[in-house]
């Protein structure tokens, strides 16, 4: 059992249903154009901000604005990619077929992750470029200091949120299950843990939100946080490994 | 060939395969017999390292089943045809599980077209018919032209067409040396394609013998009569050292009879016979004698401390229930 024949038969397996597509589509979509929407109304906002938030303006990560919502349908393709075996019955035929468990498991993620980067990197790439077509004369460019790493940036938030969904799709199994523990997780509890100056300090060692520090690149004022990008993102990377851990374990265990 | 040694798995409390130690050999079809929850799937499941057993052991050719290089090569199964991504077409589905083994993609085509679903390949699987889906579930198992196929209830939802195809291929397949292991819970079906058998009850060995055997020792060949002259009929019968049983209805069942000699017995007597029939049980029964033994056996056990159970003897004789069930 080669791992070559699993990622052969697990492209095959992704390319060949429409879930992919319509999840991937919607993630760009939703993010470019969202971003797009919130970049247009930030220039026109500009002028009536205090000096303060005119210095912290960072129009970079306005044009990433669309990726909370967008980030959502990552989370579903991730939950899919998964959980598909899972709620069709499929798991069985491929177990029977490669019964090398974690050899199926990153196999199927590491498919999966790299088409996620592809179209997170795309997404991100376009997203800034329309974004800052939009700000007119406060847009950065890509040859601005740290603004080429918040993109590229971007284009590895989402394969991390990807990734994440489907390590916890790998434990919980079922898609609604585990759409429904990581919709609401990323959608409010997230926001309001960071939110909420007395969760604040807590909420910020969440995935999205340590994750996403990738894509600033000036700091808000009177902003504490105690890690920089590439700090953040690699307390994502760790919650990552954390799911995909915890998806093995179950997957190694338990009966198909 | 698949051996399966003191085989155990335990869900909770329930025992659902309990020691089970027989081994599948190549060149003949063995049927895997049982009513339905008596651990066939669990069994079949663990053959395929799908479940871990509780305890006990199963082997592929020696191996066990996740060591096994490209194991689609060795042993192909069919135990679920719902195990499918309905939103994947066929020729998908069967392409994805061909690349996982190292299989070629000409064997794609060579499959669909003997399980005869060349014209719907494209089409997704969640519009497929029961049977349909059953010949693609085949496909998928003789996809690496494996030594050994396992199929978990074949004839489940099959046209009477499909039934006829699918013994045939079993047949063929062993024909060519090939194990074949097929689980069924209705004996008559058995009884048309299996060489060997293996019947098991709440998760129990109950019978590990050659269909030959099994026919030769549960068809039980009798005659039954029926006489208006009910007494001289038996006496005429002990007078000539022949025992008959009563079983109801004014009928007398003679076990080995041969109708001849009874019938001249009643006319030398001057006996008027309004019934001489020979008389086969039927090998369902005996299946169903042998796993309601199982049954009993498990309700035995239940009842600790509450109704004493039944004396074997107020069991009903299994001819009894025979007539009960042709509804005489």
């Amino acid at each position: 059992m080669s791992a070559i024949q699993v990622v052969r038969s697990e492209w095959t397996k992704i390319r060949s249903v429409s879930s992919t597509v319509w999840t991937l589509g919607l993630a760009a979509v939703v993010t470019i154009a969202l971003g797009t929407l919130i970049s247009i109304l930030s220039k026109r906002e500009f002028d009536s901000l205090g000096a303060r938030e005119q210095v912290s303006f960072d129009p970079t990560f306005i044009s990433f604005a669309g990726m909370s919502l967008g980030q959502l349908a990552m989370i579903v393709f991730g939950v899919l990619v998964v959980s598909n075996e899972y709620s069709t019955g499929m798991i069985r035929t491929s177990l029977a077929a490669v019964p090398q468990r974690g050899t199926f498991l990153f196999g199927k993620v590491a498919v999966a992750t790299l088409l996620a980067f592809v179209v997170g990197l795309a997404t991100s790439f376009v997203a800034f470029f329309l974004g800052q077509a939009m700000l007119g004369e406060h847009a950065a460019s890509l040859s601005d200091r740290g603004v080429l790493r918040a993109v590229i940036g971007g284009g590895l938030y989402m394969m991390l949120i990807a990734m994440f969904s489907m390590g916890v799709a790998a434990m919980l199994r079922g898609p609604m299950l585990s759409l429904g523990i990581l919709m609401p997780f990323f959608f409010l509890i997230s926001n309001i843990l960071g939110n909420v100056s007395a969760t604040e300090k807590i909420g910020r060692y969440l995935p999205d939100q340590a994750g996403s520090k990738i894509m600033q690149v000036v700091t808000p004022f009177g902003d504490d946080t105690p890690y920089g990008p590439w700090g953040g993102l690699g307390i994502m990377v760790l919650w990552v490994m954390a799911a995909l851990v915890g998806g093995y374990a179950v997957i190694k265990k338990r009966d198909a | 060939m698949i051996e399966l040694a003191g085989l155990t798995k335990r869900y909770g409390e329930k025992l659902a395969v309990n020691n089970l130690t027989f081994t599948v050999r190549p060149g003949m079809v063995t049927g895997f017999l049982g009513p339905n929850g008596a651990g066939k799937s669990t069994t079949m499941r663990m053959v395929l390292g799908l479940d871990r057993p509780t305890a006990g052991d199963v082997r592929i050719d020696g191996i066990h089943y996740d060591q096994l290089k490209d194991p689609l090569k060795y042993i192909g199964a069919l135990l679920d045809a719902k195990a499918v991504h309905g939103g994947r077409s066929a020729y998908n589905h069967l392409l994805c599980l061909a690349q996982s083994n190292g299989i070629p993609r000409s064997r794609v085509r060579e499959v669909l077209d003997t399980v005869g679903l060349t014209a719907v390949a494209r089409k997704k699987a969640k519009g497929f018919s029961m049977g349909m889906g059953q010949r693609l579930g085949i496909a998928a198992a003789l996809l690496g032209d494996p030594r050994i196929l396992m199929f978990d209830e074949p004839v489940n939802g099959l046209d009477p067409e499909g039934i006829h195809w699918i013994r045939n291929l079993m047949k063929s397949l062993a024909a060519q040396g090939r194990t074949v292991f097929v689980s069924s819970h209705l004996m008559s079906e058995m009884a048309l394609t299996a060489d060997h058998l293996v019947v098991i009850g709440q998760g129990r060995l109950l019978a590990d013998t050659t269909m030959a055997d099994f026919i030769q020792q549960n068809s039980r060949s009798y005659v039954r009569l029926r006489s208006p002259q009910r007494e001289q009929l038996l006496d005429a019968l002990s007078r000539a050292g022949i025992s008959a049983v009563e079983v109801g209805n004014g009928a007398l069942e003679v076990d080995g009879g041969k109708p001849e000699l009874l019938g001249e017995l009643a006319a030398r007597n001057g006996i008027v016979l309004h019934e001489l029939s020979p008389q086969q049980a039927s090998l369902e029964a005996a299946f169903m004698r042998l796993t309601a033994e199982a049954v009993e056996y498990h309700a035995h056990a239940e009842t600790v401390g509450g109704t004493t159970p039944s004396p074997p003897e107020q069991q009903p004789e299994w001819g009894a229930t025979w007539q009960q069930r042709k509804g005489h």
